[in-house]
């Protein structure tokens, strides 16, 4: 049978990212290793969990900017909480995903309620945030916790020495856990309905309205869970951190196979978007000659390449058929 | 009865769409809802689907006298709906949308299988062989109309409204949806059948209501009725009424100079080859049922759709209408039906309005001096009795009948030879409507030329020179002199194979 042509988009995705890493393998042996598959997770492990939130944002049509930023003001907020206060990092984290969610529900609903586009609210939301974060704080500011320390090492050593990390595993639960969110719920279903059409979708009973906050609020705490994620990669909460990883995590999304315009894709897609993006990166390393400026080119060349994709896709899915008016 | 709707009223700001209107629908019937643009068949089903509040009057379910409130409580009250623009979700799959918003879950989770199984048992007896997995947009438009049919069925389950379900199928999609409508119907739903095919409303359905201005003219079963009857209701043309008729002078047009000379003029699936003389100063009529191709031939002359065949002259010369800017470079002038959507910039002032088109004429680097432009304004304003406080009023403000004048002035200030107007009465209250006719007799009185598309007769009758009929998307009668009469008209229109009326 045929495979479903909604699928043609993710296929693609992952045979790329599986070309790559055999022609990366062909070069360089060792990059079959765990330990190089262990740091792909590891590095990249932040933008996985933002790009969840920005996968589920993207399926309804809309846009989040105001993601990367809010990772920075999680950093600062975590580093300056446990420096000036006595709370465990686990209340901080909790405090943080509150913050961050509500600010995500109050985007949503100003979306909503005011009928904005989503760029401009966001674009707002991202100023905000940043602008929080500095006025927490303009300098790095270290984190020194000993549980802090305890989450940064915790990790399994895999067969071959890599190391399987915490926060690598915790962004394969996010992907899970959004990809269920995305395709096994009513909340998700009504994503998508949004994401084809939000006037259809109120016609088949979607609440528009509960459901942009939702997918706001969603977006929100992935950027908060990807904060605390960030501050333990790098141990320390900087104002300036993560600028433009909003695009960063929209370009995985696109590569990831999911329609910019909404309404289609899948979540496990921006994992294997995610991960091509990080294989770039580890080649150059590899390479050694090559200057880092070359990542950004290769996805830039992917991202039209997926646009491209996507277009001619939409054209071969449409039935043929010139529709007379009567 | 199943449905019973007795004095069901509904006013909007400046007309009344829904006059004391009574509709009956029983249980296993098609019932055919017919009228022409305007007459009130949306507002009517609008008001049963909770989308509109009625003013006035009793529906009952029944014998249960109920108030739908929204699309959702209509629904749950047994009634359900299926538009022309399939309102389901192309992006999601055929078992997604028949079963969404009541997805079978286990553990709170959406459970893919039984989804899918669901929606196989929903799809049982419609006839369909479908991958319920797959997009709904992978299929066409008449297997995504079934299965929202399905889904409104399973949704509601007493009473089936169709509005316009065939539009965009061809004939043999057409006979699918028939068959899964008398299967329906015999499954003991009512059905609410509102299409503009005649055809179809004959073939397939019960009973026929007709509404004209927002009124019931009559409820009578479908195999008692002709079609010149039926016309006749939904033109609202008496007979008797007719012979009385006083037409305009339709003898002045013979042996006057042509204008613009159409031969073998169409597209295919749009209008088939038509010719057409335009002649010096004429009034010509456009008379046809609704999508029987008037607009189209507008459209076609103007250059909005582009022929495949034949040839335009202008003063002999020929000359190449393939976009309204060469047509409106030939001198021709085209007023829209969707005066609100295509017609006026709401926004703009009545003075920017009538000059839009004089100004894109001239190019934007050659502005229209501002004391010309008011010059302008002011005399069309005169001319017309547009009723504004002043030119600078947004035409968005005006009445119906005075943003009309505004679109006319606006050609008229172009100083075209050729002026094609569609529906220019439409949505105008009656005074409006008589200057209107008035007007159009005066621009011809210096030498224009108009084309005058129009559902009511009496106004052709009462403005043309010369009548075309349309009916099928082609041209099937001309009338000229003391043949136009209402009665000439509806004959044409019904008869199956009328030719040329000589």
């Amino acid at each position: 049978m045929r495979p479903n042509p909604r699928l043609y988009p993710l296929l693609a995705t992952i045979a790329i990212f599986f070309t790559a890493y055999l022609l990366c393998w062909l070069q360089f042996p060792f990059m079959l290793s765990t330990r190089v598959v262990g740091n792909l997770l590891t590095d990249n492990a932040y933008l996985g969990i933002v790009a969840v939130g920005m996968t589920v944002v993207i399926l309804s049509g809309g846009i989040d900017l105001s993601v990367g930023s809010v990772i920075a003001f999680s950093g600062v907020f975590i580093a300056v909480m446990l420096r000036d206060t006595g709370l465990h990092p686990i209340i901080v984290f909790a405090l943080l995903l509150v913050v961050t969610t509500a600010f995500g529900a109050v985007m949503g609903a100003i979306i909503h309620g005011l009928a904005m586009p989503a760029f401009i609210v966001t674009l707002a939301g991202m100023f905000l945030a940043r602008g929080a974060a500095y006025m927490l704080t303009i300098d790095s500011v270290p984190i020194d916790h000993a549980f802090f320390e305890a989450l940064q090492d915790s990790h399994w050593r895999m067969p071959g020495g890599g190391r399987f990390t915490l926060i690598g595993a915790l962004m394969l639960l996010a992907i899970a856990g959004g990809a269920l969110v995305a395709h096994r719920t009513r909340f998700g279903a009504s994503v998508f309905a949004i994401g084809g059409g939000p006037d259809t979708a109120r016609l088949m009973g979607v609440e528009v309205g509960r459901t942009t906050i939702g997918i706001y609020a969603f977006s929100g705490l992935m950027a908060g869970l990807s904060g605390i994620v960030f501050a333990i990669y790098t141990g320390s909460g900087y104002p300036l951190a993560t600028v433009g990883t909003e695009l960063t995590a929209i370009a995985a999304v696109v590569i990831g196979g999911t329609l910019l315009t909404g309404g289609a894709g899948y979540v496990v897609g921006t994992l294997f978007g995610v991960l091509t993006m990080g294989l770039i990166q580890t080649y150059i390393v590899f390479d050694g000659t090559l200057s880092s400026w070359w990542t950004k080119i290769v996805i830039g060349v992917l991202l039209l390449c997926f646009i491209l994709l996507q277009k001619s896709l939409l054209r071969i899915a449409t039935p043929v058929r010139a529709s007379s008016e009567g | 009865m199943l449905l019973t709707i007795r004095d069901l009223s509904k006013s909007f700001p400046g007309t009344k769409a829904l006059d004391s209107v009574d509709f009956d629908l029983a249980a296993g019937e098609v019932h055919a809802l017919l009228g022409e643009n305007g007459a009130g068949k949306s507002t009517l089903i609008k008001c049963l689907t909770g989308a509109y509040r009625r003013d006035e009057g009793d529906i009952r379910l029944d014998g249960e006298p109920i108030s739908p409130g929204s699309t959702a409580e209509a629904q749950s009250l047994g009634i359900g709906t299926v538009y022309q623009e399939v309102n389901l979700l192309d992006n999601l799959t055929v078992a997604k949308n028949l079963t969404f918003g009541r997805e079978p879950r286990r553990f709170g989770l959406i459970d893919g299988r039984a989804q899918r199984a669901e929606a196989r048992r929903m799809l049982e007896g419609y006839g369909l062989d479908i991958d319920v997995g797959r997009d709904l947009g992978s299929y066409s438009v008449a297997i995504r109309q079934i299965v929202a049919i399905a889904r409104a069925v399973e949704l509601s389950g007493k009473i089936l409204i169709l509005d316009e379900p065939t539009a965009s199928l061809d004939a043999a999609e057409t006979r699918m949806l028939f068959d899964v409508v008398r299967g329906l119907r015999d499954r003991g739903l009512g059905i609410v059948f509102v299409s503009h095919f005649l055809d179809q409303v004959f073939e397939l359905t019960d009973r026929v209501t007709v509404l004209r201005n927002g009124a019931k003219i009559v409820t009578e079963k479908t195999a008692e009725l002709d079609r010149v009857a039926l016309i006749r209701h939904m033109l609202g043309r008496e007979l008797e009424e007719v012979e009385a008729e006083q037409g305009a002078d339709h003898t002045r047009s013979e042996a006057r100079r042509t204008v613009v000379d159409f031969k073998g003029y169409g597209r295919d699936g749009l209008v088939d080859p038509f010719d057409l003389t335009v002649r010096e100063g004429e009034v010509i009529g456009l008379a046809g049922l609704l999508g029987s191709g008037r607009t189209e031939t507008a459209e076609l002359m103007f250059g909005i759709r582009a022929a495949q065949r034949g040839e335009a002259k202008v003063d002999g010369e020929p000359v190449s209408l393939t976009s309204p800017r060469e047509a409106i470079a030939a001198g021709f002038g085209f007023a829209p039906e969707e005066r609100k959507t295509d017609g006026i910039v709401a926004d703009l002032s009545v003075r920017e309005n009538i000059i839009l088109a004089l100004q894109a004429r001239r190019g934007w680097a050659k502005p229209v001096p501002r004391a010309e432009q008011a010059r302008l304004a002011e005399t069309y304003i005169k001319r017309l009795d547009i009723r504004t406080s002043d030119a600078e009023k947004a035409v968005g403000e005006l009445s119906g009948g005075n943003q009309q004048k505004v679109v006319l002035a606006r050609w008229l200030a172009m100083n075209p030879r050729f002026l094609i107007l569609d529906e220019p009465t439409r949505g105008v209250d009656v005074g409006a409507h008589a200057e209107i006719l008035r007007l159009i007799g005066e621009i011809t009185e210096g030498g224009m030329s108009v084309l005058v598309i129009s559902s009511e007769l009496d106004e052709l009758v009462a403005a043309s020179d010369r009548i075309i009929v349309v009916r099928d998307r082609a041209h099937v009668a001309e009338l000229s002199g003391v043949e136009i009469t209402s009665g000439a008209i509806v004959t044409a229109i019904a008869a199956p194979d009328a030719g040329k009326v000589a």
